[in-house]
């Protein structure tokens, strides 16, 4: 990589950190939400534990709210970076500096990989001792579950920025949407047959139901299916590519609109 | 003297909104050196055209030579020797001046970075105010910020929409004498909007004079005071207002 391209996301890193320094509710928000969600669910899942044990095996419940927020923190962590951008006015000022598109995509992702990171491992180590679950023991495909839904994070967020970019931030809450429009037929808590057929249809086109069902299989049967995680991958691999296309439709339609200038409601 | 190469050559730029001309065929060079100004009325298309010299917006047509880069289709070529400075854009309100100015001088690749804030901070009498948020700081402290953001990588061409907007006449005067100074320093190339017909008489050596789109007049103040028959650029310009029905 080229020496500049690394000084230049190296400073949007830097603002970042600065950014997160300078407020401490920033920083408790990041640990905050995955915990109080394990939280939440633990407790849900020690009641079903009782009545229906099947539920709950292996921890399954928890596993599947921490592996799913991974997801939602890579989701949430990318756009609101590029969100301070927008509330501080200063998108302008990045975007007439030497710094490339291409940069600000690279230095959001590696930022939202560490906040991700950050609220996640809390809250996944908090559960060993709260609930007896350790999702580390998943061992090496807790790795490809964790990277298919930061990898699926980012392509929501490439479209939703681009989306922020062309519409201002009247369009702020498609941040907050969007994730949870994909939930339903993710089949993070339930098998792919429990849904209907139409939604079964759309399911098996979305990267989070193989990745959910590879979970299922390793932890309710021992099953570690490896063509699952590739399957996820390649249809993160698609959607990544059509959210940096609509990502760079809207940096397109923005600047001829001349709103790059004035990035607002 | 010899007069410089044109650093900045622009032909037949234009801006279309929908049913709207904002730019309307605008050429014009500027040479190393010069401080430019830019008048017009509200809506006569400054903004729209430094956006458009800046790589913010696309233009609909013509040509923008920066530096004898094509700008319009390689504005990465150029845009590490250019700065700006607009009241429509803000510097991240959380960062303090220094984290911001660090910030600022490692997007640029600026070498010898302590160095530089250190100039910038003293040049511009920030010292004091390094470790205060922005967002704590009254509107002048605020400009000399984006000033000295602005000259954080030594820029050879300068640009600056209404810098001194909603200042006080002596902070105004104070960031006149600041850009001269670096102008003289650096030669540097300075193009500046305004609506204050004293700044611009002031401080710029040559003035283009825009309405509805189209660049009117153009020339230096004196030229344009004695053309008009006029004693100050301000009747020049009201002039022009009356003739043309809005500046």
């Amino acid at each position: 990589m080229n020496p500049s391209t690394v000084t230049r996301i190296s400073a949007l890193l830097l603002r970042y950190f600065f950014l997160l320094r300078s407020s401490w509710p920033r920083v408790l928000e990041i640990a905050y939400w995955p915990t109080v969600q394990m939280i939440i669910w633990g407790f849900t899942s020690i009641h079903f534990s009782r009545s229906s044990p099947e539920l709950t095996t292996g921890g399954i419940l928890i596993s599947a709210v921490l592996i799913w927020d991974s997801l939602f923190r890579s989701h949430i962590s990318y756009t609101l970076s590029f969100l301070e951008e927008m509330w501080s006015r200063n998108l302008a000022n990045l975007f007439v500096s030497p710094l490339r598109s291409w940069e600000l995509i690279l230095s959001l992702s590696v930022v939202s990989m560490i906040r991700t990171l950050i609220g996640m491992i809390p809250a996944a180590l908090l559960a060993i001792p709260f609930f007896g679950v350790s999702v580390f023991e998943l061992g090496l495909p807790l790795l490809g579950f964790f990277l298919n839904l930061v990898f699926t994070g980012w392509a929501i967020s490439q479209a939703v920025t681009g989306i922020l970019l062309r519409y201002g931030l009247g369009a702020e809450s498609l941040t907050w949407m969007l994730p949870f429009l994909l939930a339903p037929f993710s089949c993070i808590y339930y098998p792919l047959e429990t849904l209907p057929e139409w939604m079964q249809l759309i399911a098996q086109y979305l990267s989070t139901t193989y990745v959910f069902e590879g979970m299922r299989a390793l932890i309710l049967r021992g099953e570690w299916m490896p063509e699952l995680m590739w399957k996820a991958f390649l249809f993160n691999l698609i959607y990544f590519l059509l959210g940096l296309c609509v990502f760079c439709l809207a940096f397109r339609s923005a600047r001829k609109r001349g709103l790059l200038l004035q990035s607002g409601e | 003297m010899i007069p410089s190469d044109p650093i900045l050559q622009v032909e037949g730029l234009t801006k279309r909104f929908q049913a709207k001309l904002a730019v309307d065929q605008l050429s014009f060079s500027l040479r190393a050196g010069s401080i430019v100004g830019l008048l017009g009325g509200n809506g006569a298309g400054k903004t729209t055209t430094l956006s458009m010299l800046l790589g913010l917006l696309e233009p609909t047509s013509g040509t923008i030579q920066l530096f004898g880069h094509d700008f319009v289709s390689n504005r990465h070529a150029t845009l590490h020797r250019m700065n700006f400075c607009s009241p429509y854009v803000d510097l991240p309100q959380r960062l303090t001046v220094s984290e911001n100015l660090r910030v600022f001088a490692r997007l640029y690749g600026v070498k010898n970075a302590a160095d530089t804030i250190a100039g910038l901070a003293h040049d511009f009498r920030l010292l004091e105010l390094m470790d205060q948020p922005i967002r704590r700081l009254s509107s002048g402290q605020k400009t000399r910020v984006s000033l000295a953001k602005a000259l954080i990588n030594s820029p050879d061409f300068l640009l600056l929409d209404e810098p001194t907007a909603s200042l006080s006449p002596d902070v105004s005067q104070w960031i006149r004498h600041r850009l001269t100074d670096y102008r003289d320093r650096t030669g540097a190339t300075i193009l500046f909007a305004s609506h204050d017909m004293r700044e611009v008489e002031q401080l710029c050596d040559q003035v283009m004079m825009m309405s509805q789109g189209k660049l009117i007049e153009q020339g230096s103040p004196e030229e344009l005071v004695e053309k008009h028959n006029s004693s100050t650029l301000e009747e020049v310009f009201l002039s022009l207002s009356q003739q043309g029905g809005g500046v």
